[in-house]
């Protein structure tokens, strides 16, 4: 196959074999960036929460009075123990997904110098660490004596158990066990690390740092009540849930239900990662409607070119040219447009990224979405000039003696 | 001539159907996708207060009591410095702002205790923010400082309580108060919520919560926080409360202060004003820094604080992009209609059309496909309002398109189609119209 005759075509069709490069360009770059944003959004949905979410539910109650809080433990745990398919009624500030309720600054000083982000504590009566099914990776389990009473919203001097991720962050490559870290005039001493926990909601700094969560022991009292983890059989949990409203409905008939909160952990994940998922979606249709749009025009073009050049196809034919030469000149001739249009997408693919970078936290487009933005957009090229270039290898040698 | 040219136009069309279609379907699609996302910028990024909000400014103050060179100041005040700066009624209105959560019951009533948002404002709040009434009135001054427990309440609430009938004078069991009903709301959904946007900037883009819909409950400041004492949150503290403290006097962040200035001179008096405040509380030992203060007004704040989720931005870019590749491939396709009737055109440019008229009727077959392109995209816009007014986000029912965005859909595929017609015009202009004579 000889380049150089449909580079000499192509010369005479400057202008539109630009606006097709740039076309393509301009395609590839959305779609590199695009796919990207696809994955870290997909990849987001999949974090690993740490805790037995299929056999987890919370309940939340609202509006009783503070002062009553350790009859309202008391009734609430007992009476809720009692709903078939339950397994262990649990006291519990927060739960993965739901409202976050311990979120604060801390410092690896006592002074509060050294500021090393802001974590999530999540506070729970002894059983609760079982309950949640938390895997620890160093270190050892909570003791009952590692519960204490809480006059805040954490004990004074606690040991806790914080997550791998944090710990890295925290103190990088040496062991965490032992450490001590500090929010305000609160101390608190690694007593192990756990696998995962991911924070209630969110968090500043994004994804990167989903994992910064810190478990803590205490004993359930007026600072910790309210929010109760039930951990049941799977199967049975709607029915669970609908059980604990109607129990207690009559046992606290002061409390308010929180409806939003008082859901299975599934339940809460799905809601949490919807608009993810949306976008992931939205991205998704939007690079189909792109790869439809680049191949219509692709097949616009090209058909205009075959029906302008029947009279060389047909000399071409007439002087031997075989029906293949014929098909293979105009997928050549694709092939080399895409290319040009591809390495300026390229270029414009790692400008959009850096423009990304700096107002949506990122990380850099990885090489290797480039080639498999190029090998897509040369896919749907070939596939989309495939109709006109057979259509080309249909024109009869007989039109090269016709003069119109 | 223009009715000529578009009788060309319409025939030029109708001969080659496909690449025609090609060309509306693309244009269509592009202005669909570009016009879903601009009007949903459009309605999430506006003024929510149109022709007052250059009025309305958001003081705020450093209330620590340690130092830090680096920090800004909080989104929110102190009660003590919110407070002074309230009492001391130095602009045209001034409103506290605080959000709880309390149960809420009616007498007579039979529905289950619910959990009601309540706003504690003061009376300046109604009047400053154009907040329209239904039924009766806002709370008086007088109220705010007799501590009266009275409530307006919105009318979501009073449609769900009392069926939509006038309720004033009625009476609502809040936690455990009696309070009764002053005044209902009229319908009233601001965009964003901007009287309580903070922290957005923590928020990591996910603000689509600043368009939930304004509280239930509305009751005055300071009788609201003592009929929900020990129901209210703090923002954030700068030491840990001590245990058994109210939060009035906590070390933390819980208030917002809204002021209207009618004047340039007023705000820089303003400004002043709270520069000195900062100063003698600096003096009094309670401001750990006196240079730490600031004023932004409305759309100042609601950009600091970002509140166009990031994703609606997102999607704005990606739409626009878009429509970029849906134009390079209408210039493509419409270069290649032109010049296929290169022979026609050069028999016009023989028997007298100018340039100019040529340039002129290829124009007007682009800006037909562009109407038509422009009919196609208003249905896909349509189409895509309707897909995201069914997703499960706070701003979904604020979505509607707006006789402005209606307008602005057929201006944008005309001036998109004649853009990319302009190139190809120019190019079927230039055409010899020997060489075509010759070939014919």
């Amino acid at each position: 196959m000889q380049i150089q005759p449909i580079f000499a075509a192509l010369r005479k069709h400057r202008l539109a074999t630009l606006l097709l490069a740039l076309e393509i360009a301009l395609a590839c770059a959305v779609l590199c960036n695009a796919c990207f944003l696809i994955i870290s959004r997909v990849q987001h949905t999949h974090v690993d929460s740490g805790v037995d979410e299929s056999a987890l539910a919370a309940v939340k109650l609202t509006g009783y009075d503070p002062a009553s809080s350790v009859d309202l433990n008391a009734r609430v745990l007992s009476r809720l123990a009692k709903i078939p398919g339950v397994q262990s009624v649990n006291v519990i500030n927060a739960v993965p997904f739901g409202d976050h309720a311990g979120t604060a600054g801390i410092s690896t000083d006592a002074a509060g110098k050294h500021f090393a982000g802001v974590v999530d504590f999540y506070v729970g009566n002894p059983g609760s660490f079982k309950a949640l099914g938390l895997q620890l990776v160093a270190g050892s389990m909570p003791q009952a004596s590692d519960a204490q009473p809480l006059d805040s919203f954490v004990p004074k001097n606690a040991t806790v158990w914080v997550t791998r991720a944090l710990a890295e962050h925290l103190w990088p490559d040496t062991d965490p066990l032992g450490r001590e870290f500090w929010t305000d005039q609160f101390h608190f001493r690694v007593g192990g690390v756990l696998a995962h926990l991911a924070r209630p909601w969110g968090g500043e700094g994004g994804p990167s740092t989903i994992d910064w969560s810190v478990y803590v022991p205490a004993q359930a009292g007026r600072q910790l009540a309210g929010t109760y983890l039930l951990r049941v059989n799977p199967a049975e949990s709607p029915r669970v849930l609908r059980d604990a409203r109607a129990a207690i409905a009559t046992i606290a008939p002061d409390a308010v239900v929180d409806s939003k909160n008082s859901q299975t952990l599934g339940t809460l994940r799905e809601k949490y990662f919807r608009q993810d998922r949306l976008m992931a979606g939205i991205l998704l249709g939007v690079i189909c409607a792109l790869l439809l749009v680049t191949a219509l025009g692709i097949v616009g073009l090209a058909s205009f070119w075959v029906q302008q050049r029947r009279r060389q196809i047909g000399v071409r034919r007439a002087l031997g040219a075989t029906r293949s030469d014929i098909v293979a000149y105009f997928q050549t001739e694709n092939f080399l447009i895409v290319s040009g249009g591809i390495v300026l997408g390229m270029l414009l693919a790692f400008a959009i990224n850096l423009l990304l970078m700096q107002h949506y936290e990122l990380p850099r487009l990885p090489l290797y979405y480039l080639p498999i933005g190029a090998l897509s957009l040369y896919a749907i090229g070939q596939l989309a000039v495939l109709g006109p270039a057979l259509r080309a290898a249909a024109v009869p040698p007989v039109e090269a003696t016709r003069s119109v | 001539m223009f009715g000529y040219y578009m009788d060309l136009a319409l025939r030029s069309l109708r001969r080659s159907p496909v690449l025609t279609a090609l060309m509306v379907l693309a244009i269509a699609v592009g202005i669909g996708a570009s016009m879903t996302t601009l009007t949903v910028m459009h309605l999430l990024s506006g003024d929510p207060l149109p022709g007052r909000s250059q009025h309305i400014f958001y003081p705020q103050v450093d209330p620590t009591s340690r130092l830090n060179p680096h920090s800004q100041p909080y989104d929110m005040m102190d009660y003590h410095s919110a407070v002074d700066l309230w009492s001391a009624q130095r602009a045209d209105r001034q409103a506290l702002i605080t959000v709880s959560a309390l149960r809420l019951t009616a007498p007579t009533v039979h529905q289950p205790a619910l959990m009601a948002q309540m706003l504690s404002t003061t009376s300046d709040f109604f009047p400053m923010f154009a907040v329209p009434f239904q039924y009766g009135n806002a709370w008086t001054a007088q109220d705010d400082a007799r501590h009266a427990r009275v409530a307006v309440i919105s009318s979501d609430l009073n449609n769900k309580l009392f069926q939509g009938s006038d309720s004033v004078g009625r009476t609502l069991w809040l936690k455990d108060a009696d309070v009764r009903i002053v005044g209902v709301l009229a319908p009233w959904r601001p965009s964003p919520q901007f009287y309580e946007v903070v922290g957005g900037r923590f928020s990591d883009g996910d603000t689509a919560s600043f368009y939930g819909r304004p509280e239930d409950v509305f009751m005055p400041f300071f009788s609201s926080l003592e009929v929900n004492d020990g129901g209210f949150n703090p923002f954030t503290c700068w030491n840990a409360p001590d245990p058994g403290v109210k939060l009035q006097n906590s070390p933390c962040v819980w208030v917002a202060l809204w002021v209207q200035l009618d004047s340039a001179a007023k705000v820089s008096g303003y400004r002043d004003y709270l520069a000195s405040y900062a100063e003698q509380q600096k003096a009094l030992g309670r401001f750990a820094r006196a240079d730490n203060t600031r004023m932004f007004d409305l759309m100042q704040w609601l950009d600091f604080n970002r509140v166009v989720p990031s994703d609606v931005r997102l999607q704005t870019w990606l739409a626009f992009a878009f429509l970029a590749i849906c134009l390079f491939n209408t210039i493509g396709l419409l270069l290649a209609k032109f010049l296929r009737r290169a022979g026609e055109i050069g028999v016009r440019r023989a028997l007298g059309a100018s340039r100019a008229a040529v340039f002129a009727q290829c124009l007007v077959e682009a800006a037909t496909i562009g109407l038509l392109g422009g009919l196609g995209g208003l249905l896909l816009t349509l189409l895509g309002l309707w897909l995201i007014r069914r997703q499960p986000v706070e701003y979904a029912e604020l979505i509607h398109l707006d006789p402005s965005m209606f307008g602005l859909t057929f201006a944008l595929a005309i001036a998109a189609s004649l853009l990319a017609g302009v190139l190809p015009a120019l190019r079927a202009s230039r055409i010899a119209p020997a060489l075509q004579l010759k070939t014919l």
